[in-house]
């Protein structure tokens, strides 16, 4: 600087200083869902995750019809979905594939509102009242687990009164819904509607804190199913910490 | 004398046939308003379509315009003085225009406002809606400060009093003292400065929506610069296009001659050669490495679905273009004009190759979308560019297509005084 160090300079450049720490320290207040965007879901009683047996789904699809009767969704609305695979060696199987619940979900990062949130259960809800419809989500959703209401849901009177980010139907129209583990089920101790519609017991709902999961048949040790029989998580590289666990057996690669 | 007043007759059929498509545009709009956006082509799989295209495309076109004019103030280039107006109110039309898009394409265009009371700064949206309204107020300063002196000329020409009163508000008292001069001009300088950084980061953005997510497709490093570069030379292109069209709707030949295409051309040139490096560079690596997300894609642009676009965009729209330009001899305003013309539809068809196979592209295994645009998108795309020539004709019915006051300033400029100043309707006042 030219001259001598002056009041008025020495002032000036404090209280620059001065309003910009004031500034940076007050961000967190202003936008506060934003700085508390931590990848870790805080505990709760449960923490739910879900294990799909491939050796078992015989593409049946009906996880998904259940599905859609329960949240009474359209048929384009797959919301647990069943992509009937090749693989490189020739085998061919089905692959259910419900919202993975990323723990570290894309999702949820790049929405302009924060209309998609987690629940403590680790179970990402999307708030319709909330949501503009700009579908940054679908486009961030590595799985293509997000649906948008292009038209009128079908008609349905909540028995809850109103349609809640928990048991969002009917739909709005406008807005993104998913999957979201069936929590007004389970809440209540009933097991996913898929899960319980799955004949052939191929889908497991667990909870992590109890470490426990079971198909509605049998009632298994969670990680301990996982380790033995080499679960995986889909594109688990891109780091978005599903909390679906899947089980192969058809003999198909492991990464796809 | 305004020179459109002796074609009067044209201007009204321009205006008319203009505001029929933009007519039809909005008609379309209300349309999808009232029913949703069942009415659209998109669907679960692809979800952006041609909205989030043109968005990118028209708010590109307007970033051109910008960067030329600032580029030419800041570099002191003598013969921008019959241009710059004109780049300016492109950058401002094409704004208007892609800065609706958004809320176009969006679901609850009635919730618009939870961007501002919900905003979460993490989300690349946001970064949008912030880049852009800063973008518009800084690129509607920058055509208005120029403004001044040729507001406060025709102010002092009319004599109509009511009119008269509004361009006297609008000119601010300009005097044209030294120390108004002195203002304005420092004005104009900190605004040409201003406008880059912010055009660069209203694009860079704009590429960010894509790059952050986990597509193929989309997530390059390489995807803000490409964006910065591919609004330029679109918009270079558009500046070519109207700067040819007023010139021969005003008879601006005087003023506005073949160097100037050339030059401009020269400009265009350079972007394009550019932008065919960044493309090399982009596919190269990607190809290259060929891995299992990009490989796919990569597949459809090159030799499958997307194949006509990919090598029409690259051969007319880019190679073809270059070669028209670079040319020397004759015809060099035709050949300049075609070839921008080329750029302009290559630039869109390039942002429809980004944006519909990053959304189509197999993310779960094996599950190709489709997408094909509704009469409503085709619609309300059309009335969106018709938008824009519909713009520019009234704001030049109103106020000098080229500034008057920076021809002055500039040397051995025809004395462009008493030929693009005062509008016909003041005429009608004597």
């Amino acid at each position: 600087m030219a001259g001598p160090l002056t009041r008025r300079t020495l002032l000036g450049t404090l209280g620059g200083v001065g309003a910009t720490t004031l500034a940076a320290g007050w961000a967190p207040v202003a936008f506060p869902r934003a700085f508390a965007a931590d990848t870790k879901p805080p505990r709760k009683e449960r923490q739910w995750a879900m294990v799909i047996d491939l050796r078992k789904c015989d593409g049946c699809k009906k996880c998904t019809e259940a599905c859609q009767e329960t949240h009474h969704l359209p048929q384009t609305f797959e919301w647990i979905k069943v992509f009937q695979v090749k693989d490189k060696t020739g085998g061919q199987y089905f692959m259910p594939r419900p919202c993975f619940q990323c723990e570290n979900a894309p999702c949820l990062r790049v929405c302009p509102v924060a209309a998609t949130f987690r629940e403590a259960d680790g179970v990402v809800l999307v708030d319709q009242d909330r949501c503009i419809g700009c579908r940054m989500c679908m486009a961030a959703c590595p799985y293509g687990a997000r649906y948008f209401n292009y038209a009128d849901p079908p008609k349905y009177d909540n028995p809850f009164g109103k349609a809640t980010p928990q048991f969002p139907v009917p739909q709005q129209k406008g807005t993104v819904g998913k999957c979201m583990f069936c929590v007004h089920r389970t809440d209540e101790g009933q097991l996913p509607a898929c899960v319980e519609a799955c004949k052939m017991f191929a889908l497991y709902i667990g909870d992590l804190v109890e470490d426990v999961a079971t198909n509605g048949n049998e009632t298994v040790r969670l990680s301990t199913f996982l380790k033995e029989n080499d679960a995986f998580r889909y594109k688990d590289e891109l780091g978005t910490s599903p909390r679906v666990w899947y089980i192969a057996g058809h003999g198909q690669l492991l990464d796809y | 004398m305004w020179p459109i007043g002796r074609g009067d007759r044209n201007f009204w059929i321009a205006v008319l046939v203009l505001s029929a498509l933009v007519a039809a545009g909005l008609y379309a709009w209300i349309y999808q308003i009232q029913r949703g956006l069942w009415v659209t082509g998109l669907n679960q799989k692809v979800s952006w379509g041609f909205y989030i295209i043109n968005c990118v495309f028209f708010i590109g076109m307007s970033y051109g315009g910008a960067m030329t004019s600032a580029i030419l103030r800041l570099t002191n280039a003598k013969w921008r003085a019959p241009l710059t107006r004109l780049a300016e109110a492109t950058a401002v039309a094409a704004l208007l225009v892609g800065a609706i898009y958004p809320i176009i394409d969006m679901g609850r265009p009635d919730r618009f406002l939870n961007i501002l009371l919900f905003a979460q700064v993490g989300s690349p949206v946001v970064w949008d809606v912030i880049a852009i309204s800063t973008y518009m107020v800084a690129s509607l300063v920058f055509l208005y400060l120029p403004l001044i002196p040729d507001l406060a000329t025709t102010r002092d020409s009319l004599r109509m009093s009511g009119l008269r009163r509004v361009y006297r508000i609008l000119a601010l008292g300009w005097k044209g003292t030294p120390r108004q001069e002195r203002s304005l001009a420092r004005g104009i300088g900190i605004m040409a400065v201003l406008i880059i950084p912010l055009a660069v980061s209203v694009h860079s953005v704009l590429a960010w929506l894509f790059a952050v997510t986990a597509r193929g497709e989309w997530h390059s490093t390489i995807f803000a610069p490409l964006f910065v570069l591919a609004a330029m030379l679109s918009g270079v292109a558009a500046v070519i296009l109207v700067v040819a069209a007023f010139r021969k709707v005003y008879g601006l030949q005087e003023f506005i001659t073949a160097k100037h295409f050339r030059y401009l051309s020269y400009l265009l040139i350079a972007l394009d050669l550019g932008y065919l490096y960044f493309m090399v560079s982009e596919y190269l690596t990607e190809g290259y490495l060929l891995d299992e997300a990009t490989a796919p894609v990569l597949e459809a642009i090159f030799i499958g679905t997307y194949a006509p676009a990919f090598w029409a965009f690259t051969i007319a729209g880019l190679l073809f273009p270059l070669v028209l330009a670079a040319l020397p001899g004759r015809h060099m305003i035709a050949r300049s004009c075609i070839a921008s013309l080329l750029v302009v539809a290559g630039m869109w068809l390039k942002r429809f190759l980004i944006v519909v196979p990053g959304m189509a592209e197999p993310i779960m295994p094996w599950d190709w979308g489709r997408y094909a645009p509704s009469w409503v998108e085709v619609t309300i795309t059309i009335g969106s560019a018709a938008a824009i020539p519909l713009i520019l004709i009234v704001f030049f019915r109103f106020f000098p297509v080229m500034s008057v006051h920076e021809m002055e300033e500039v040397e051995g400029a025809p004395e462009p005084r008493g030929v693009v100043l005062v509008p016909s309707f003041a005429e009608g006042g004597d």
